[in-house]
């Protein structure tokens, strides 16, 4: 994992300190709401429906015990005992206080944490594969990228005030568990002719206009990474729209000047920028690399697991992943428990978490997309007891990608853009298909509240989107999207429902499903392979 | 009637406008009529509450039950978590905000 | 320079500067009318303009204004930083709605004079300049960034 030193650390406790006295100017009125509301966005804190809403960074997802145990402690300190994780890794708090906002960052940063920039129309959290450094398919772990991109973007002087938010991903591996072709840039590591490089996807996106990111940059390596997204960057900020907000993400400028336009005028840039001396020394990626190196797995670890207990078994087949070294596995946590509200934990689920990463799991947490809990590193022979641990605290659900492991958004409980509530109808589906979730197989779901589409609707196998229906809430149903290395965009169905009719719609959808699929066909392949017309009738008659 | 509510600007609270100051609960909010733009923006420059803004409600025996869901919402609170809300112990709370 | 020089100008503005020569007094021109009239040496670029379409006048120009609509328009930055990277070395004011919180990236971007529509609370500023013990990434500023204190 990444350790500070003392630069990050200064540059962490400078925040603190300015946001203070940002606060203490908007609390004596030397600042105005107008004024004060980018630059308290910039560190996370939003006005929502109840309260203040702060959003804690988890760069590229990675945390130890000491840092989650924190997030548990803020939860009990500064907000009523919980802690929501969302789609981009990170997680929010929903009932803060602006006074105690301070504080808060200042507790943070003693275990090198913080809310820098995640919110404002500035380059967000980076994100990445909740895998990295255990999947058995990366070329390389992505995070040292990462972190060379978050030190690069962090309080970057020229792109403070872009059109709009700019969202990065990094993936190392052909399968994509993070969404990347739906991130302003998403960036691919690859290796050629023995060196490690990124291929560089811009323009994608979800919200009220979904698109998936085009390739314009085929190989880059690191000596120029920051070059050349500072020249993306560029082009961006200086000729993205302004004057719409909802036209004001990078996915629009290159739909209206085009790829290739785009893509000569960052060539153009690029030429120009990377003879200024802006790119790190590959020294720098050395030194991070290094400290993603990785914990010293037992080398004699048994690869076999006592399979008897059948509650066990079940949760065994669907939240355990293979990892790069035998005798070892990947557990995903699932924060989605049948009823329960997708991605939050309590503080003391949060606390339990730490311990179990801290006694089996060499200290490390990941935060995924799909707002659950990643246990990267722990020994096979310790599944039992992490399974036991777990389930006596209501976080053994075995529904990895499945139909109730739904991305939701927090919706109309919580937040003042929503159109609709997110959090009961997905508690509404968990409950409807509990006992037949198996069978349907993977199958991922996501709602969001409102077109910007924080809960990936666009992206969903089966996607919902709620709308304002003259003051009643609406649900609209949508099919084939994916967020993953297949990914795609979904369709919406037909007319909308209600919160009940919605939950019947997907009833038959799955139904149809399950007569039409041929061998081990997932929804997404009898979808691709049938087209959208069996379920339409299936919904509509 | 015409209810201005909006959020506290050191707490973050829900507020109501109750004639003479704010309170968190919407029973005792008060009709503005026409004097709302005239109230909202004295105390958008008393800073006491952050973007004050006035919306549509109906007067009920229960009191002000504001037109919109997303302020009914604000009013009680998140109807997924009732222990969170303004009413814990009122079980039938959440019909009132469908 | 560390802390701004306050000047009030003919025309009544007052400017913080974070240089010691003299201010340039010849008002400053739009870029149509600076590339029609090619003797003018002061341009002023509003958000929208090119910047670089001045770089083949940069040793005629003593003075850029670069014009920020709203302090939400971010566009000025990049615009400093094209000027500056093309080695313009005259003064670079950032002018309109320009609010304290700003200065310290604005600085970091090439302006060193400033001309903000409300007036700019100074013990803040010298606070806000003075916070950051070093950049992350290296800018168009003389600053050092993290990875050349590590590196060398």
């Amino acid at each position: 994992m990444y350790v500070y030193d003392e630069y990050d650390q200064s540059i962490v406790d400078a925040r603190v300190e300015e946001f203070r006295d940002q606060v203490n100017r908007r609390l004596s009125g030397a600042m105005t709401e107008d004024q004060f509301k980018p630059l308290r966005l910039m560190n996370g804190l939003y006005l929502q429906l109840h309260a203040y809403m702060l959003r804690v960074a988890v760069p590229y997802g990675t945390l130890d015990s000491r840092q989650m145990r924190m997030l548990g402690h803020i939860a009990r300190k500064y907000d009523r005992g919980y802690g929501h994780f969302t789609t981009r890794q990170n997680i929010q708090y929903n009932w803060i206080k602006l006074a105690d906002a301070p504080d808060i960052l200042a507790e943070l940063a003693t275990v090198q944490m913080h809310a820098i920039q995640t919110s404002g129309n500035c380059i967000r959290n980076i994100s990445s594969d909740q895998f990295a450094g255990a999947a058995a398919d990366e070329v390389a772990d992505p995070r040292p990228w990462a972190e060379l991109i978050r030190q690069w973007s962090t309080f970057h002087p020229e792109f403070t005030y872009l059109p709009r938010k700019f969202k990065i991903a990094v993936i190392a591996a052909d399968e994509d568990r993070a969404a990347m072709r739906l991130h302003d840039i998403g960036i691919q590591l690859l290796e050629r002719d023995g060196v490690l490089g990124a291929k560089i996807f811009v323009g994608g996106g979800m919200g009220r206009t979904p698109m998936i990111a085009h390739e314009v940059k085929d190989f880059i390596t690191a000596d120029h990474l920051m070059s050349y997204l500072e020249a993306c960057l560029r082009v961006y900020n200086r000729y993205g729209r302004r004057d719409n907000i909802y036209k004001a993400r990078i996915k629009i400028l290159l739909h209206e000047i085009g790829v290739d336009a785009y893509r000569d005028q960052v060539e153009a840039e690029f030429a120009a920028i990377r003879e200024l001396g802006i790119d790190p020394p590959l020294a720098e990626l050395e030194r991070i690399t290094a400290m993603f190196a990785g914990p010293a797995f037992a080398t004699d670890a048994p690869d076999t697991v006592d399979r008897s207990d059948p509650d066990f078994a079940v949760w065994l087949d669907q939240n355990v992943a293979a990892h790069k070294q035998p005798g070892h596995a990947v557990v995903t946590i699932s924060l989605k428990p049948i009823g329960g509200i997708p991605g939050d934990a309590s503080a003391d689920q949060i606390d339990l978490m730490a311990d179990l990463a801290e006694r089996y799991g060499h200290d490390e947490l990941r935060v995924t997309h799909a707002q659950n809990i990643v246990l990267p590193h722990v020994r096979k022979a310790d599944l039992h007891s992490i399974w036991t641990a777990l389930r006596d605290a209501g976080l053994a659900e075995a529904n990895l990608d499945l139909i109730s492991d739904i991305i939701a958004c927090p919706g109309l409980d919580y937040c003042s853009l929503a159109n609709a509530r997110s959090i009961p109808l997905a508690q509404k589906i968990g409950e409807r298909f509990a006992g037949r979730q198996r069978e349907l197989g993977e199958l991922k779901l996501k709602i969001s509240g409102c077109i910007n589409a924080c809960g990936h609707h666009h992206a969903g196998h089966i996607g919902i989107l709620g709308v304002d229906k003259k003051g009643t809430e609406n649900y609209q149903l949508l099919l084939g999207g994916s967020g993953a290395e297949d990914v795609s965009l979904g369709k919406i169905t037909g007319p909308g429902f209600d919160e009940d009719g919605v939950v019947d719609a997907i009833e038959r959808v799955t139904d149809r499903y399950v007569e039409l699929r041929e061998g081990g066909e997932r929804f997404l392949d009898t979808y691709r392979r049938v087209g959208m017309q069996p379920f339409k009738e299936a919904i509509y008659g | 009637m015409k209810l201005l509510t909006g959020n506290d600007l050191a707490t973050g609270d829900v507020v109501w406008w109750t004639g003479q100051d704010w309170s968190r609960h919407v029973e005792d909010a008060v009709d503005v009529g026409v004097h709302g733009e005239a109230i909202l923006r004295a105390e958008e420059g008393a800073r006491r509450v952050n973007v004050p803004y006035l919306i549509d409600a109906e007067a009920t025996p229960q009191g002000p039950r504001p037109a919109h869901i997303k302020d009914r919402i604000r009013a009680l609170g998140p109807t997924v978590r009732p222990d969170l809300t303004l009413k814990p112990a009122d079980a039938d709370a959440g019909a009132w905000v469908i | 320079m560390v802390d701004p020089i306050t000047v009030n100008t003919n025309a009544g503005e007052t400017l913080l500067r974070f240089r010691d020569d003299v201010v340039h007094d010849e008002p400053a021109v739009t870029l149509d009318a600076f590339l029609g009239q090619t003797n003018a040496t002061a341009v002023r670029l509003e958000a929208g303009d090119d910047a670089r379409e001045l770089l083949d006048h940069l040793g005629q120009i003593a003075l850029v204004e670069i014009s920020f609509p709203t302090f939400r328009d971010g566009r000025g930055y990049s615009a400093a930083r094209i000027l500056r990277e093309a080695g313009f070395e005259g003064e670079l004011r950032a002018a309109g709605d320009v609010l304290v919180d700003q200065i310290p990236h604005m600085r970091r971007c090439g302006f060193d004079s400033f001309a903000p529509e409300k007036p700019i609370d100074g013990p803040t500023l010298t606070k806000l300049l003075a916070l950051y013990p070093q950049p992350y990434q290296k800018a168009a500023d003389a600053r050092v960034p993290v990875w050349k204190l590590r590196h060398g």
